[in-house]
């Protein structure tokens, strides 16, 4: 998404918000006004609003400084972070809309259960290093080496990307696909100079990365400007082109057994 | 009626509470030592506060500067803390915490790289050489990452999104803790054989801070009630460069490493005033001009540091001096520039973005500042507290047989001032410290059965916000504490003002009392603040009174009645204990002394 910065200065004024109350079982849109003033972000008018009109209004937030990305929603239909939404980038004059993420079932207001991504991280193999380089149990990296690592491990795990993605949202393959956080998560542990683990098999035959058809929605909403799909999920899928494919490998493979 | 008729009833070996860096460290070296381990936070998995840390983690490996070793460290750490801290706990540190830094690499951490190839380290207030392993500005999500991705293949079971609201003792030694989901706000039971709290800070307590919601010393007063001692709870860090403009972001912390980086502070006359005021135990190592503050940041190992990298107790003192001395800048802050460093290296930006990604965005998207070509406006944000639950240095146990406390809910490493990048660092040496003696505490004993009485009082105390009827917003009296200590026990601080605190405090004791919330128990955020605000208020008032009772300025404590450090006042660490009445007592306990060996590293390193 890109980044407006080019903030006018505004006086303070009243914003009429629809924030979406509910539960598991259902609910509907209630209207509340904020006086907004200079700076301030969505996340700050819904603790405005916690803190006059309904204490009971539930929502996530921690770092307020987007960087532990608790605090995603959908404001006017896009999946946002709202500590780093500011208000006047929204369109003025208008009704600002909040609902939760609906790629993930409802708990209450504003939070989703997201249980199901932590679910997914766990089954996915984990690191495994090789031995160290150096007698102190240090290794030798260079910086260039880590460039691309680094970038996948700025993800805060909003998953504001697993929200948008349409194999999750729309199609709900939640057991077949494990979505843009996680391909590029696997694609984080591949990539490390260090790992001799190898999860491209996983990808194909559990992960589903087959599903994503790289529309991008999953990099255009990402807070940290991650490149998911150019940068971790294309690469992913030349592997598993690569491994099971490619018409040479598999020639090799019919005189190799299969790992 | 069984409890576990009435609650959902787990049990473990070790429970920790919090899942920063310090509690997931603890559970995956008790999880390591065979114990059965449960994990309760209080937010999602990976976004405790740690998140938040940007500088880096201190550790002497000597990467870049090979003069550095753990002599040095410790005698900087006990230096930066005015010789308050715990020497036994400031050697552990300064010992091993090059061994938790390749560990974490071990696991899958990525820190920036040196041009050999070794983990890259930076310069930081009070660090005499670059001893911070770090990744960019974000080096606090590194670490918790890690410990989160490799956590979970331990074996460990986390209960998130859940709030203990009190520890359970039988016979004065630990039975577990009882608490609710947020979910639900159903009760459920933990009896553990031992219990480590890592819970974190207090800074909510305060109006301006750059803590979350979730920083309302939970584990401190947990601690407290459950009979252990507070210790040097007066020494709270107000970080001297938090975000002031605009209001709704004031308090977000902006990183060291900016100041690690090459930026400099200028007043509002553009005058670099750090050079003014110069403490005499940094008299040797500061650099004589601005020249040589700029070597120093480009490594040359014959410049002394420029004078934004003093200690942060210092830097945030010089800051207010000049605010109020009506040399601020127009929203109440001072000048933090970074862009200037144009002026000596070439693509000054792209080196700038790359080295302070985080802060280049945070500046930028908030505040519409571009940090490579304007100045920041900064002033000091309530950061973290040096004091918390009083424990051994070896082990971490508290008095409370079974009870541990590990990273900043724990006192004793930091003294009267934390030096940046001790904390990171004070995560993952005390968690592992605390996580393989709960582990050897729990092998040695069974569970001890569960006292019905209070598991009672708990449930009634959590209910009755619900009870009663046309009390106060939970929100509103937090708020009015936050402002009563911001105002009365903040960065200056008088006898005057802290009895009217103490006054305050009592009065919104009553008020919380009477105070109600409406809804239902689902993921109700006012019920969970006025369950929060038991806390706060046990920890404002250890503050208030210890700081009250430290007649003198030393380290983060800036009295201005009692201008200047008294020697006398070096010899004790202050305790705050609960009394048999319930009322809060402060005393004094002669510091924990040092062996020779230390002190001969200590005048060795003047």
């Amino acid at each position: 998404m890109s980044t407006n910065t080019s903030h006018a200065h505004i006086e303070p004024r009243t914003v009429s918000f629809r924030i979406w109350r509910g539960n598991r079982d259902g609910g509907s849109f209630a209207t509340y006004a904020v006086e907004v003033t200079e700076g301030m972000v969505v996340l700050d008018c819904v603790h405005r609003i916690q803190a006059t009109d309904a204490p009971d209004l539930a929502c996530r937030w921690n770092c307020k400084a987007g960087k532990c990305g608790s605090c995603s929603a959908e404001i006017n239909g896009k999946p946002r972070l709202m500590c780093m939404t500011r208000m006047d980038t929204l369109p003025q004059g208008e009704t600002v809309t909040i609902e939760p993420m609906r790629s993930f079932p409802s708990i209450r207001d504003l939070v989703t259960d997201v249980s199901w991504n932590f679910r997914v991280k766990e089954k996915i193999k984990p690191f495994k290093p090789r031995k160290p380089d150096n007698a102190d149990g240090s290794w030798t990296m260079m910086q260039v080496d880590v460039d691309r690592v680094q970038e996948f491990r700025k993800c805060i795990e909003c998953f504001l990307c697993q929200d948008v993605c349409h194999v999750l949202r729309d199609h709900h393959k939640h057991d077949e696909f494990i979505g843009p956080r996680f391909l590029m998560y696997t694609a984080a542990l591949e990539m490390h100079p260090l790992d001799t683990e190898t999860r491209v098999g996983d990808l194909k035959n559990h992960d589903g990365i087959g599903y994503c058809n790289i529309t991008k929605c999953c990099t255009k909403v990402c807070p940290e400007h991650i490149g998911i799909t150019d940068n971790a999920i294309i690469p992913m899928k030349e592997r598993v082109v690569d491994e099971f494919y490619d018409p040479m490998t598999r020639l090799f493979r019919m005189f190799k057994p299969a790992r | 009626m069984s409890l576990s008729d009435r609650f959902i009833v787990h049990e473990h070996d070790v429970l920790v509470i919090g899942a920063g860096g310090a509690g997931l460290r603890a559970a995956i070296e008790a999880s390591g030592a065979g114990a059965k381990v449960g994990v309760v936070c209080k937010s999602l998995l990976g976004k405790a506060h740690t998140v938040m840390a940007e500088g880096g983690m201190a550790a002497a490996m000597g990467n870049v500067d090979d003069r550095d070793n753990w002599e040095v460290h410790f005698s900087d750490t006990m230096r930066g803390g005015q010789y308050l801290n715990n020497p036994i706990m400031a050697e552990h540190h300064a010992k091993e915490s090059p061994d938790r830094v390749r560990e974490l690499e071990a696991w899958g951490a990525v820190f920036d790289r040196t041009k050999e190839g070794r983990i890259l380290q930076r310069n930081f207030g009070g660090h005499r050489y670059p001893r911070l392993a770090h990744v960019g500005d974000r080096t606090g999500l590194e670490l918790i990452r890690t410990l989160q991705d490799h956590g979970i293949h331990q074996g460990m079971e986390v209960f998130m999104e859940m709030t203990i609201v009190g520890l359970l003792t039988t016979g004065g030694r630990i039975a577990g803790a009882i608490g609710y989901d947020r979910e639900r706000g159903r009760m459920r039971i933990w009896r553990a054989k031992a219990v480590i709290l890592a819970t974190g800070g207090i800074g909510k307590s305060f109006r301006i801070t750059s803590n979350s919601w979730e920083g309302t010393g939970d584990g401190h007063a947990l601690g407290y009630l459950a009979g252990a001692e507070l210790m040097d709870m007066e020494f709270v860090q107000f970080h001297p460069t938090g975000m002031v403009w605009p209001p709704s972001v004031r308090g977000i912390l902006v990183t060291e490493g900016v100041r690690g980086e090459g930026g400099v502070l200028r007043n509002s006359e553009g005058k670099r005033f750090m050079f003014d005021d110069i403490p005499d135990a940094y008299k040797n190592q500061v650099a004589k001009d601005e020249e040589e503050g700029w070597r120093y940041v480009c490594g040359d190992k014959n410049a002394n540091r420029p004078p934004e990298l003093l200690t942060r107790d210092h830097v945030a003192r010089c800051i207010n001096r000049e605010i109020k001395a009506g040399r601020g800048s127009p929203h109440g802050g001072v000048y933090l520039d970074i862009g200037w460093i144009k002026e000596k290296i070439p693509n000054a930006s792209a080196h700038i973005q790359r080295k302070l990604p985080s802060m280049y965005h945070q500046f930028k998207q908030l505040a519409g500042v571009d940090i490579t070509t304007e100045r920041m406006e900064v002033g000091p944000t309530t950061h973290y507290v040096m004091g918390g639950i009083a424990v051994d240095g070896d082990t971490q146990m508290s008095c409370v047989p079974g009870l541990f406390a590990a990273g900043e809910v724990a006192a004793g490493l930091h003294g009267a001032n934390r030096l940046g990048g001790n904390s990171l660092s004070d995560l993952v040496v005390f968690g592992k410290l605390a996580g393989e003696h709960a582990a050897k505490y729990a092998r040695s004993t069974t569970v001890a059965e569960i006292d019905t009485a209070q598991v009672e009082a708990h449930t009634r105390a959590i209910d009755e916000p619900f009870e009663r009827r046309g009390g106060e917003n939970p929100f509103t009296i937090q708020s009015a504490l936050q402002d009563a200590m911001q105002d009365l026990v903040g960065i200056v601080r008088t006898e005057k003002e802290m009895q009217l605190a103490l006054v305050k405090i009592a009065e919104f004791k009553g008020r919380h009392a009477k105070a109600s919330v409406s809804g239902t128990r689902e993921y109700n955020p006012g019920w969970h603040t006025a369950i929060d605000l038991t806390f706060m208020l046990i920890v404002s008032e250890s503050i208030a009174r210890s700081a009250l009772e430290r007649k003198e300025s030393r380290g983060a404590q800036f009295r201005e009645d009692y201008p200047e450090k008294s020697a006398e006042c070096g010899t004790f660490n202050l305790i705050t204990k609960r009394g048999a009445d319930g009322t809060m007592t402060v005393a004094r306990r002669p510091i924990v002394p040092m062996r020779a060996d230390l002190k001969a590293i200590i005048e060795k390193m003047k």
